[in-house]
């Protein structure tokens, strides 16, 4: 699945849908196409069509509202859109944005760096990489109940 | 070309079901007779189990884990592997429900005899409580805010062994400490003499043979390569076991000509439909480690949903936070102190929600949020709300509220801004993991299979999976589906003397076609 035709397009979307991926460099905006182009692929034959027309149809309904198309869209009209979309009346429209938005977030917190970065620490090595089971919160007297 | 190949008994699927139903019939193939196990996943070998969210989700799960409805509304997760879902389940081990066995009205099932196996299952999976030292803060968290809000979390056995605490058990258990078929049933399967062939798909059941195609490993996959050559197989047997789940089951029998003899497949499907809550506190916890269910409140008798402690990887928690932008970042940024909690609605078995086939044979799942399924999932969010608080939460993300997003200073209105008018199909993120249904036990009249999985009218097929609950289980079904296993087992063994004898020919019209099902 080829996402170059609409990559402007995916590249608007997943900056304001999380702001954080305008910082990524074009080795990291690659590597999220090609994980997209992926999962979209690996999921049935109809489902890279109808993400290229769904993200085509983000480029164009903007104009009906704004007079001008998706990409051009200063930030506060994009989340406007986009938050239409989310909670349109139109079932389509609503799938269409969430797949959307999953599939973006799919390519960036499932990165190594970006787990991290957020703070995501879980490891095979479990309660040893903490150094020993560690907890803050003392558990009450009537914590073990008989059945 | 197709191959031919002839067992005694033939199984389809490897995971709750299939191998207990696999282990079961251990004495049959220690005596001689010749029992395989098709399994269309793969098998891995412990190093396999790296924990990494995105190699394993492709590794273990059907599509990746985001297999969707037919309306693409919610995500359904179900395991595909060596084991199947129990190698990415967290291992609650929880006895069905007393009232909800009544409830089925299944002739010959009793609540006793489902306990009495339940509890040898617990008992050789090592399910047990863990102690106090091994409850993470998000666990503690959970039992503290029910006891604030006057509720009494109960603990969940666990069928653990060494658990390390890596907090990965839905990714693969990356410490061979959760004791799925993969790790119990299935190897003392295949020590009495069970062949198992994985990445291996049932296409079509027929008179007494399958028909497999098995998939040769590509560069870099993970997992083992099958034990036969790719190709395609025609498997003779005398018994077909079907276990592939509610989904894989029921469409296995629909895209057959074996349909035509069986009315009543891949209807009364339920599925517990969930949404993730995620709220945040104000210093960081223990979240991402330990064991991440321990506690649960069972809440389905009066409410109808269920409350879970619970933990996600990052993508899954992203994805069911409600909103996006710069909200919905500072969650994600504030990851170690996240506390989630999972509400699990109780659903009921309606005429509208059924699995299907496509063109291709590939399940279609058919299902529509009903009004009181979405009041439940609407009035566990308002529970787990004031869960969150009593607990100290700063704010929650709150799906069904606009906006999403609740502070501390709202949490007293909290009831009336969790509404289920805020509930849009498409937009609230709802999954999916315990899909029940579709070969339901019962009468011959209205269901598929009786109470030891013999499918109505056809001696020589069982089914062994969550596809014979005839409704919604209310609890978690995997120790449950090894108690129906259980009984399955029992069964092909009452009936070795008369099934394995001969080849008996039964239920083909003499041109050899399957006679079309008889209706009431």
């Amino acid at each position: 699945m080829d996402l170059a035709p609409v990559r402007s397009i995916l590249r608007a979307i997943a900056t304001t849908v999380l702001p954080e991926t305008a910082s990524q460099d074009e080795r990291d905006w690659l590597e999220m196409e090609a994980l997209i182009a992926r999962t979209v692929s690996s999921r049935g034959p109809q489902n890279p069509e109808q993400l290229l027309g769904f993200l085509r149809l983000v480029q164009a309904l903007p104009i009906a509202r704004y007079g001008r198309r998706f990409t051009v869209l200063d930030a506060r009209r994009r989340v406007a859109f986009l938050r239409a979309l989310e909670r349109s009346p139109l079932l389509r429209l609503r799938r269409g944005f969430s797949g959307v938005r999953s599939l973006i977030v799919l390519a960036y917190y499932t990165r190594v760096d970006v787990a991290e970065s957020i703070g995501y620490r879980a490891v095979p090595e479990g309660w040893a990489a903490r150094g020993g089971t560690v907890s803050t919160i003392p558990l009450a007297p009537t914590l073990w109940v008989e059945p | 070309m197709i191959e031919e190949r002839e067992y005694d008994i033939v199984i389809v699927g490897s995971g709750a079901g299939g191998g207990t139903v696999a282990q079961e019939l251990g004495p049959l193939a220690r005596a001689g007779r010749r029992v395989l196990v098709v399994e269309q996943g793969p098998r891995l070998l412990d190093h396999e189990f790296t924990g990494r969210e995105l190699e394993m989700a492709n590794a273990l799960y059907a599509d990746g884990g985001g297999f969707l409805t037919a309306d693409g509304t919610m995500t359904l997760a179900f395991g595909r592997a060596y084991g199947g879902s129990t190698v990415v389940y967290t291992g609650t081990s929880l006895i069905a429900p007393e009232r909800v066995i009544s409830h089925w009205h299944v002739p010959g099932l009793t609540h006793d005899d489902l306990e009495r196996r339940s509890r040898k299952f617990m008992s050789q999976n090592n399910a047990h409580e863990l102690g106090p030292e091994l409850i993470n803060d998000n666990n503690r968290l959970f039992f503290e805010g029910c006891r604030k809000s006057g509720w009494v979390a109960r603990q969940f056995p666990l069928n653990i062994s060494r658990c390390r605490g890596s907090g990965l058990c839905n990714l693969g258990c990356p410490n061979a400490a959760k004791l799925g078929t993969n790790r119990i049933q299935l190897p003392n399967a295949e020590a009495s003499g069970v062949e198992v062939v994985t990445r291996a798909e049932a296409l079509e059941v027929g008179d007494r043979h399958v028909t497999v195609r098995v998939s040769a490993r590509r560069e870099r996959e993970t997992g083992l390569p099958s034990e036969w050559q790719p190709g395609m197989y025609r498997v003779r047997a005398h018994v077909i076991v079907l276990a592939g789940g509610a989904l894989g089951t029921s469409a296995l029998i629909l895209r057959s000509p074996l349909a035509r003899a069986i009315t009543h497949v891949g209807s009364r499907f339920t599925c517990h439909p969930a949404v993730i809550l995620v709220a945040e506190h104000e210093h960081a916890i223990t979240n991402d480690v330990g064991h991440p269910q321990s506690y649960y409140l069972d809440l389905a008798a009066s409410e109808r949903f269920l409350l879970e402690a619970c933990m996600y990887s990052p993508f899954v928690t992203a994805k069911s936070l409600a909103g996006f932008g710069a909200a919905h970042s500072q969650f994600m940024r504030a990851f170690p102190r996240l506390q989630m909690i999972l509400v699990l609605a109780c659903d009921r078995a309606t005429p509208k929600n059924r699995v299907t086939v496509d063109a291709a044979g590939r399940p279609v799942v058919h299902y529509t949020l009903s009004p009181q399924t979405i009041d439940a999932l609407v009035n566990g969010t308002r529970a787990a709300a004031q869960i969150f608080f009593a607990a100290g939460a700063l704010r929650m993300n709150a799906p069904m509220a606009v906006p999403p997003v609740i502070e501390r200073r709202d949490a007293y209105r909290a009831r009336v801004l969790i509404h289920s008018r805020h509930f849009l199909r498409g937009q609230v993120s709802v999954s999916a993991a315990h899909l029940m249904g579709g070969c339901a036990m019962g009468q011959p009249h209205s269901a598929v299979t009786d109470s030891y999985g013999r499918v109505h009218g056809v001696p020589w097929l069982r089914v062994a999976d969550s596809s014979l609950f005839p409704d919604s289980l209310e609890a978690n079904p995997y120790l449950t589906v090894m108690a129906l296993a259980d009984r399955v087992a029992e069964g092909i063994r009452a009936d070795a003397g008369a099934l394995l004898s001969n080849a008996a020919t039964v239920g083909r019209t003499p041109s050899g076609a399957y006679p079309a099902a008889t209706r009431n």
